[in-house]
């Protein structure tokens, strides 16, 4: 239940290694390939798979998210600034998804965090995240007494990803 | 030196027939060592496995001239300008070793066949073949290569996965050594070089089995079959680009990976 590389595809660029949140993407030792060398440690959190320019990871997803037999492929378009997915069952049933990476200009609107004042002391030890409200704009949301956001009250959520 | 076929008048003086008979044994190391590496990784039966589940799956049929065309193409572009490589210093090696060593193997074999021609034009193809070897071989080998790069390892470190690069390098440094000591008369020298060109060719050509050389049959096929498969509409069951204006430009290329 990891992922796993096709050999013909892979040209050991990378980019697999590099992402890895794990750490369990290498580079064999042998053909110097990419090879999922801790596959009980994936989680499959689809990293490597999104970023491999050559579509050579595939998954063999758990039970829960497609039955057994399956086949989830992805291709990343970021000119488009789409993931495309496709479900294929093992009797042949399919299912697409597009979902989008982002839905404004790349590069922008990243939160210049280094330029910022460090945290004071009543910052620092609070449970919210630095920069939190400000980001998250959980400062927008009216929240109940105990912080909870009052969810019900924000209105139509936009779509998308938004720094 | 450079117009001097090294292969006459060798600093041995080994008779032409007996290097013809080691080319011969050569090509069938690398025949054999291809056919066991095949049965071993089960590369064609993959391959073969992989072009019948791609039947299935596919949306339209592809005609002969088609399929003619796409392997001309992918020949001319993916296999002949090594265009899978994402990093362009990688690509540049690759392209100069894969050329490089095509050059010294066409003219060592018309220089040991023809021994009696005097064209210079083989034996300067040699020279450039191998020069071009040992740049893009000793660029990936000290700096590109993955346990140099992103591992931390020292150059001098050698692995198995090494057998291939390393013995291809000398065995184009060992021959240009060799043809350079023969031409200044430097007897022992140029003998000293000649038996490690020797034993370098024993062992590029008889690690067959045990190295990525077969990468250079099946890494073409794989190209053709995936473009095959993108003709066909199966795709080796990736999804369909998005029917989407592409909304940001090339401007956000993903960026290149860092360490390899």
């Amino acid at each position: 239940m990891s992922t796993f590389v096709y050999m013909t595809r892979c040209d050991g660029c990378g980019h697999c290694v590099d992402i890895c949140p794990s750490d369990i993407m290498h580079i064999d030792k042998l053909i110097r390939r990419a090879v999922n060398i801790e596959p009980n440690f994936c989680w499959e959190c689809y990293s490597c798979v999104k970023a491999c320019p050559q579509n050579a990871i595939d998954v063999r997803g758990y039970a829960d998210f497609a039955p057994m037999g399956h086949k989830v492929r992805v291709l990343r378009e970021e000119e488009k600034g789409v993931i495309s997915w496709k479900i294929k069952f093992r009797n042949g049933h399919m299912k697409s998804f597009v979902s989008p990476i982002t839905t404004k200009p790349w590069g922008k609107y990243i939160p210049k965090l280094a330029e910022k004042d460090v945290p004071n002391k009543d910052a620092h030890d609070n449970n919210r995240l630095y920069g939190e409200p400000t980001y998250l704009k959980t400062g927008k949301v009216p929240v109940s007494d105990t912080g909870v956001p009052l969810m019900a009250k924000i209105g139509k959520l936009k779509q998308g990803v938004y720094y | 030196m450079i117009t001097v076929n090294p292969f006459v008048d060798n600093v041995l003086q080994i008779a032409p027939a007996y290097i013809q008979g080691f080319l011969i044994l050569m090509v069938i190391f690398t025949v054999g060592g291809v056919i066991l590496d095949m049965m071993h990784k089960k590369n064609v039966k993959f391959f073969f496995n992989n072009a019948k589940k791609a039947k299935l799956s596919a949306t339209k049929s592809v005609s002969t001239g088609e399929k003619a065309a796409i392997i001309v193409k992918t020949l001319a572009h993916d296999v002949a300008t090594s265009a899978e490589f994402c990093g362009v210093t990688r690509r540049i090696t690759h392209l100069l070793g894969m050329y490089g060593t095509i050059l010294f193997w066409v003219s060592s074999a018309v220089m040991i066949f023809s021994a009696s021609s005097t064209s210079t034009i083989y034996p300067m193809l040699w020279h450039i073949g191998a020069i071009m070897t040992c740049v893009g071989g000793y660029w990936f080998w000290f700096i590109q290569r993955v346990d140099v790069r992103a591992e931390g390892n020292n150059w001098s470190r050698i692995v198995f996965a090494d057998l291939f690069v390393l013995s291809l390098v000398t065995t184009s440094t060992f021959g240009l050594l060799w043809s350079y000591f023969q031409s200044a008369n430097s007897n022992g020298l140029a003998t000293l070089f000649f038996i490690m060109f020797v034993i370098s060719n024993v062992a590029l050509f008889g690690g067959v089995y045990w190295s990525k050389f077969a990468h250079m049959f099946y890494k073409p096929g794989a190209a053709i079959q995936k473009h095959l498969a993108e003709a066909d509409g199966s795709r080796d069951d990736l999804p369909e680009p998005a029917d989407l204006p592409k909304q940001f430009g090339l401007g956000i290329k993903r960026s290149e990976p860092q360490n390899y």
